[in-house]
């Protein structure tokens, strides 16, 4: 424990500008993993235990587009895209089928979906760690703000992140499909009286939360290893998200992804060797003081 | 009454059966004296999850040096064959599956291309079954040095931290001296190797260049997929050097993320392990001035058997050899040259025999690598350190330690730890 120099770097405008962007970055590729498992939990009730695949198979769409086209651009609507439609499949042929069955029922698909994708990866990818590099477009020095440091690519990252949140919220919010997706997670049975398509709207609610993982793993694939599997250490991480977040809520995910993303920044400085401790430690109180997350509700259907 | 089925008598089936039986009895030893004759050759590795490299760099070393042998005629008119089995990186399937290769698929001689964690289980039983072994992939200075652990029939054929230790720390203190590198900081992986490595490093750079003073040291876990704290970490605490234990995959995010702050504009960076050319090529914008330990280089050293070596290789793999392949290659020779010495008897008593202190010129040719009859581990492998550069051969200006040094170092530390 070194709160000295947690306090020293809290002082100094470059180490807090430094130590606030790394934890904007940490928090924001949290976040929309976590969003999209919150979202989908929210909606259909699913806890997705394979959402880590979406991340994994959006990284590597991207990688293999990028590898193709050159084009970060299309390497990141690619990877989005793919994870989205790969989601809308996996829910209309697999998971749909475990709808209202036991949650270990659900837990043993999703298990058995996370090991084929790694499978599948390895077969077509092999199963040696890829790494995408840098677009040419932000292989610029990094940029200063306040005599602290942030790489020109995190600030794409953080902005594009917030901007798909942002989108995200007002669509769930303010649109009139976003108000008949709420009424399916309170009432599908009423809103399917109504002449809705339930279905569809499921299957477009589950492609959306991949998409959001997909995203994630094509802002991730230009700075992180890709290998099979990847997407598991990433989910824990969500998991812990979403339970201090609340299970379904977006602003609530963004909330907890940031305290996670502020803890490992300047833990990293203050305890470096608690920083997982404090991690645990937050999601074990929240439990005993709000069990449903900061801003969670409880579970619809 | 005599039941016929289309004609043909129970009598006659059961007839038939001996007849069979007979035949089998007596061409069952015929076959079994085929069989004998390939020599056959378990690799209990890794060849999934994410050190698969480690694995299947091995693997194409191992099969390439047992082809080019049969290709030869093999010893004695005995051929090679190869039989991998893949522990998943786990400790105890790498004792089931050494077993299985041992009494279910009937290997002569075990290879074993596991990480630390794995050799020493497969230790284990290759000692209870006394079969001949070698360590192809094991760092851990231990499974060798404590005489605890000390069997007759096996051997390491792969470089170990101690002799790493003492030329790392060596090159570090000659570079720290000249440089003024004075504040140094660490950052390795959170398990048993990277602790360790890490802690040996710094003890030999220390011992050599004693103004050396580490002003911070961070432990990232083992598979991080981000490094951006420990990065922005290293840019507060303003170190001059970074010693760092990452390997693989890590390394790779580690120096890319790196790149993005350009941390090392102004600050040297030291690495046990950069020098492998898969993890080299897999950096897309590799920084030039890296200091690097020798894993594997086409061109270190420059000898026409190293440039067949590798040429060999690119051949059978994607990629150019490992640190990995070419100590799985090296070791692939020990058991070669026995078997020829012993005319093809793979008894491990007589090959053990003959490997110990025993000296190989391939794959490096000069003066070869020994296997040290005392601890029977190698010696006089490359311990070189080098720079990296943005092109292939991607290091350059390798210095080399004289082996001397390292192993008169190398017996204090085993007195140190009650190892002589």
């Amino acid at each position: 424990m070194n709160l000295e120099a947690l306090a020293s770097c809290l002082s100094s405008s470059a180490c807090a500008v430094t130590q606030i962007s790394t934890a904007l970055i940490i928090g924001m590729l949290l976040f929309m993993v976590a969003s999209g498992l919150s979202l989908i939990f929210g909606v259909l009730g699913i806890i997705n235990f394979a959402h880590g695949a979406f991340y994994m198979a959006g990284a590597y769409i991207a990688f293999f587009t990028y590898q193709a086209t050159s084009s970060f651009l299309l390497a990141f609507l690619a990877g989005a895209l793919g994870a989205g439609l790969i989601g809308v499949i996996f829910e209309r042929f697999i998971i749909s089928k475990v709808y209202g069955k036991d949650i270990l029922m659900q837990l043993l698909v999703c298990y058995a979906i996370i090991l084929i994708f790694d499978d599948l990866v390895k077969i077509i990818a092999g199963p040696e760690y890829k790494m995408m590099g840098m677009p040419d477009v932000f292989a610029l020095p990094p940029l200063e703000f306040a005599g602290g440091f942030v790489p020109a690519y995190y600030v794409f990252m953080i902005v594009a992140s917030l901007s798909i949140g942002a989108l995200l919220w007002l669509a769930i919010e303010k649109t009139r499909i976003g108000k008949i997706i709420r009424a399916l997670a309170i009432n599908p049975q009423m809103v399917g009286a109504l002449g809705i398509n339930t279905t569809l709207l499921y299957a477009a609610v589950f492609g959306v939360g991949s998409m959001l993982a997909g995203i994630a793993g094509s802002l991730a694939a230009p700075t992180r290893t890709l290998t099979p599997g990847m997407g598991l250490s990433i989910l824990i991480e969500s998991f812990i998200v979403t339970v201090i977040g609340g299970m379904g809520s977006i602003v609530g995910a963004l909330i907890a992804a940031l305290l996670i993303g502020f803890t490992r920044a300047f833990g990293a400085i203050g305890f470096p060797l608690f920083v997982d401790g404090i991690m645990f430690g937050m999601m074990a109180v929240v439990l005993i003081i709000k069990p449903s997350g900061l801003l969670g509700r409880e579970i619809a259907r | 009454m005599t039941k016929t089925t289309k004609g043909i008598s129970r009598r006659r089936v059961l007839k038939g059966a001996g007849a069979m039986a007979g035949l089998a009895a007596i061409g069952a030893p015929h076959i079994a004296g085929a069989q004998a004759k390939v020599i056959k050759i378990g690799l209990p590795t890794i060849l999934s999850g994410r050190v698969a490299i480690l694995g299947t760099s091995s693997r194409f070393a191992v099969q390439l040096a047992f082809n080019q042998i049969n290709e030869a005629g093999g010893i004695n008119g005995r051929k090679f064959e190869v039989v991998d089995r893949d522990s998943k990186g786990r400790p105890d399937e790498a004792a089931k599956v050494t077993r299985d290769l041992i009494n279910n698929d009937g290997c002569d001689i075990i290879i074993d291309g596991e990480a630390s964690s794995g050799s020493f289980a497969v230790h284990e039983v290759v000692r209870d079954l006394g079969i001949l072994c070698l360590h192809t992939c094991s760092e851990t200075s231990s499974l060798t040095a404590d005489p605890k652990l000390f069997s007759k029939n096996v051997f390491r054929c792969a470089r170990q931290g101690i002799h790493d230790a003492v030329a790392g720390g060596s090159y570090a203190a000659k570079i720290a001296k000249e440089k003024g590198l004075k504040k140094w900081a660490t950052c390795s992986p959170d398990y048993a190797y990277g602790r360790d490595n890490t802690a040996e490093f710094l003890q030999y750079a220390k011992m050599f260049e004693p103004s050396i003073e580490v002003v911070d040291q961070l432990w990232p876990k083992l598979f991080a997929p981000d490094y951006t704290e420990s990065i922005t970490k290293l840019m507060q605490v303003k170190p001059q050097a970074v010693y760092s234990a990452l390997w693989g995959g890590d390394l790779v995010a580690f120096i890319e993320q790196s790149n993005l702050y350009r941390l090392f504009q102004n600050t040297a960076y030291f690495s046990g392990g950069l020098g492998d050319p898969p993890i080299l090529t897999a950096i897309k914008n590799l920084p030039q001035g890296l200091n690097t330990a020798y894993r594997y280089n086409n061109g270190f050293p420059g000898s026409p058997e190293n440039t067949a070596f590798c040429d060999a290789y690119v051949k059978v793999a994607p990629h150019e050899p490992t640190n990995w392949a070419w100590q799985n290659y090296a070791a692939s020779q020990f058991i070669i040259e026995a078997l020829r010495r012993t005319n093809g008897n793979t008894d491990s008593s007589a090959l053990a025999k003959e490997i110990s202190g025993m000296t190989v010129k391939k794959p490096f040719g000069g003066a070869g690598i020994t296997m040290r009859d005392s601890d029977h581990t190698i010696i006089n492998y490359p311990v070189a350190w080098g720079k990296t550069v943005s092109k292939s051969p991607w290091v350059l200006d390798y210095v080399d330690t004289e082996w001397s040094k390292i192993i008169e170092l190398e017996k204090e530390w085993k007195k140190e730890k009650g190892y002589a």
